[in-house]
């Protein structure tokens, strides 16, 4: 009998250009999403070595880290305009296409991939983007890299890598209402802490991660950085195939039922041993709030902000420590009283269709908090058409929300979307560093519907004791 | 890249974990389009204050550190964002060795792509370092073709990178001239699946 194998073991097989005794492989890459920021030094170097892109239909660009929110017609910030310039110029002289800022396509690449259907289990992905795990929510081996490994992708379709080790992440029993993906990634990383996953690519398996949509999925796998894995993957099935069909770039007709089958053949075989597992029960889960400066410093919302008290050793004390200064919390408060200034709904974590249309049902007759600034920015254009379509957009707009154009904004602050100093936010992007979303500024991580919720309410509360009927 | 042998050098010890690369660069650097001049940002939001002054309490700033050339940190260095512009900027801010219990896997590759050597030795071993290196100007060697660190006052530890890399780290070569020497396989794949 054949021995039985895990997805991540599947696809790397299917990719190995060349294999040499104490040398890592060589890995074909099917899909090379670019984006402005960690891409002109690499095209610069293909012109200084006088080389090609190898394969400009199997790259795709966009622009998305850089690109302002409101106002797109006049850019301000200079160097922000020449580095988008920069990445058209090099899409136009290396033939690579182009999603620009003002085309119907653009977006935060790892929501536009799978919208376009790019993104396909099985596939091997790469950008130069930590994020780039998101895609394994396909059953795609999709993982970051560097901008030196962008030039090496785009002259030789190929990279460097070293075979990972295998970690299951299992799942067990259901989520309850009102929680969500966000908050299911969120209590793992708290458990397991932000570098149980480096050196391995996770495989998220068992029966939440099952029932979760395609969008859920990719929240779990968008995280799995978080947890230190460069790629976190979920078996393909009947969901992502369903997710799929009728997609621009996939097959249509017979032709694609004849690729859904071999998608789903590449799930992980019964059987199939991993060099690692850990496990948790979805049933025990409640929304989560981030308190501190890492994804890991995470509690359940009717729990209280640790105390040095809590620490288990110095190092942690340490951290626990500056984590509390930064986040000018004293520690020992309940975090449901902590009050927040800023809401920001958006990132390639939580900003698709989907998780806007569950925040508007929180929103949906409320008003946002007099104290509050709340921004609400759709992963892409094609996500903001479709939820202007379906009213998503009045919902928020009556409820005082701001409502924006496509990119990863308040996520990262390179835009003007910055949370000012000292001050803090409720948003649902990825990382909690300091810094990162403006300097001195404070992040909390959270859901979409806890997002929604501390809007309204001008502190983080329990979207569950919101009294929702879609949640009851 | 410049290749990496033997280095002696200056230790700044950094004694956190976790060091993400959002402190390493705050993202309103990486907005330029040459892989030069990053070193004056590195660390920013701790090497200045909101007003762009430096901030004399944290301890790059201090005299007894300038000329360093060898970082020690906690575990997890470099996690977060892919973002190359983080060794860039240690680089041109002076770094070529680092040295940490554990690294984030993306970071760690840049490392050696940009001929910084990324060492890892025991949590107990970089405690020693921080020690020394926070009570005095502390010099250590690292010596990549046998794979130790040393000082003069009897520290030795040994550390292990694996082959391919220490030999691109030793070598200085240009990885995508390597990769193009199985130009023929890269096509030979193409064609057997097309």
């Amino acid at each position: 009998m054949r021995k039985p194998k895990t997805v991540i073991e599947k696809v790397w097989e299917k990719h190995v250009v060349h294999q040499e005794e104490g040398k890592p492989d060589l890995l074909y890459i099917d899909l090379h999403l670019v984006h402005e920021v960690t891409s002109p030094q690499a095209f610069e170097g293909l012109r200084m070595n006088n080389r090609k892109v190898r394969r400009p239909e199997r790259t795709f660009a966009t622009m998305d880290h850089n690109v302002p929110t409101i106002h797109r017609n006049v850019i301000k910030d200079v160097v922000s305009k020449t580095q988008m310039e920069t990445l058209k110029q090099n899409c136009e002289e290396f033939g690579v296409p182009l999603a620009d800022i003002h085309h119907p396509d653009q977006g935060i690449v790892h929501v536009i991939g799978p919208e376009l259907g790019l993104t396909q289990p099985g596939k091997t992905i790469v950008c130069g983007d930590s994020h780039t795990s998101t895609h394994g929510a396909f059953g795609a081996l999709a993982f970051g890299i560097g901008t030196s490994e962008v030039e090496h992708v785009l002259a030789t379709q190929t990279i460097w890598q070293q075979k990972p080790k295998t970690l299951n992440v299992k799942v067990n029993g259901k989520l309850g209402t009102g929680v969500t993906a966000k908050d299911l990634i969120l209590a793992i990383i708290g458990k397991f802490g932000v570098k149980f996953g480096t050196g391995y690519v996770i495989e998220y398996t068992g029966e939440a991660i099952r029932n979760l949509s395609m969008e859920g999925r990719m929240t779990i796998c968008n995280m799995s950085i978080e947890a230190g894995a460069r790629a976190g993957l979920i078996s393909p099935d009947d969901t992502t195939v369903e997710f799929l069909r009728g997609r621009r770039h996939v097959p249509k007709g017979d032709a694609f039922d004849v690729l859904a089958e071999e998608w789903k053949a590449l799930a992980t075989d019964e059987g199939a041993v991993y060099d690692e597992q850990v496990e948790i029960d979805a049933d025990e889960i409640e929304p989560q709030v981030t308190w501190g400066t890492n994804p890991g410093m995470c509690i359940p919302v009717s729990a209280n902000v640790p105390t040095v008290a809590d620490a288990i050793d110095d190092n942690d004390r340490e951290e626990i420590k500056h984590a509390l200064e930064y986040m000018g919390l004293e520690g020992g408060e309940s975090i449901s009283s902590v009050a927040i200034e800023h809401v920001f709904i958006g990132s390639c974590t939580n900003s698709r269709f989907a998780d806007l249309q569950r925040a508007a049902e929180i929103v949906k007759g409320h008003k946002v908090s007099p104290n509050v600034q709340a921004i609400v920015v759709p992963g892409s254009h094609s996500v903001k058409a479709q939820a202007e379509k379906e009213g998503i957009d009045a919902i928020f707009k009556e409820a005082g929300f701001e409502w924006r154009d496509a990119g990863c904004s308040m996520c990262l602050a390179m835009n003007d979307d910055v949370v000012p100093e000292g001050e803090r936010c409720a948003s649902t992007s990825n990382r909690n560093f300091e810094g990162r979303q403006g300097t001195g500024a404070r992040t909390h991580l959270v859901s979409p519907e806890m997002a929604a919720a501390a809007a309204i309410k001008g502190h983080f509360v329990d979207v569950r004791t919101l009294g929702v009927p879609t949640l009851s | 890249m410049e290749p990496i042998r033997k280095h002696n050098g200056l230790v700044y010890p950094l004694n956190r974990a976790n060091v993400d690369t959002d402190q390493i660069i705050p993202k309103q650097f990486l907005k330029r389009i040459s892989r030069q001049g990053f070193g004056q940002y590195v660390f920013y939001n701790w090497r200045f204050d909101s007003k762009d002054k430096l901030r004399e309490d944290f301890s790059l700033n201090q005299p007894k550190y300038e000329g360093t050339s060898i970082l020690v940190a906690g575990e997890n260095f470099g996690c977060g964002s892919s973002r190359e512009h983080a060794p860039w900027a240690l680089q041109d801010y002076g770094f070529r060795v680092i040295i940490a219990p554990s690294y984030a896997d993306i970071f760690y590759n840049n490392c050696t792509k940009n001929g910084i050597l990324p060492v890892k030795l025991t949590e107990a071993e970089v405690q020693t370092l921080i020690t020394n290196a926070e009570a005095d100007q502390y010099y250590l060697t690292v010596d990549l073709e046998t794979k130790k660190v040393f000082d003069n006052q009897g520290f030795e530890a040994t550390f292990d990178l694996d082959n391919y890399k220490r030999e691109m780290l030793l070598n200085g070569w240009d990885e995508i001239a390597v990769t193009l020497t199985h130009a023929d396989k890269i096509s030979q794949f193409e064609e057997a699946r097309n």
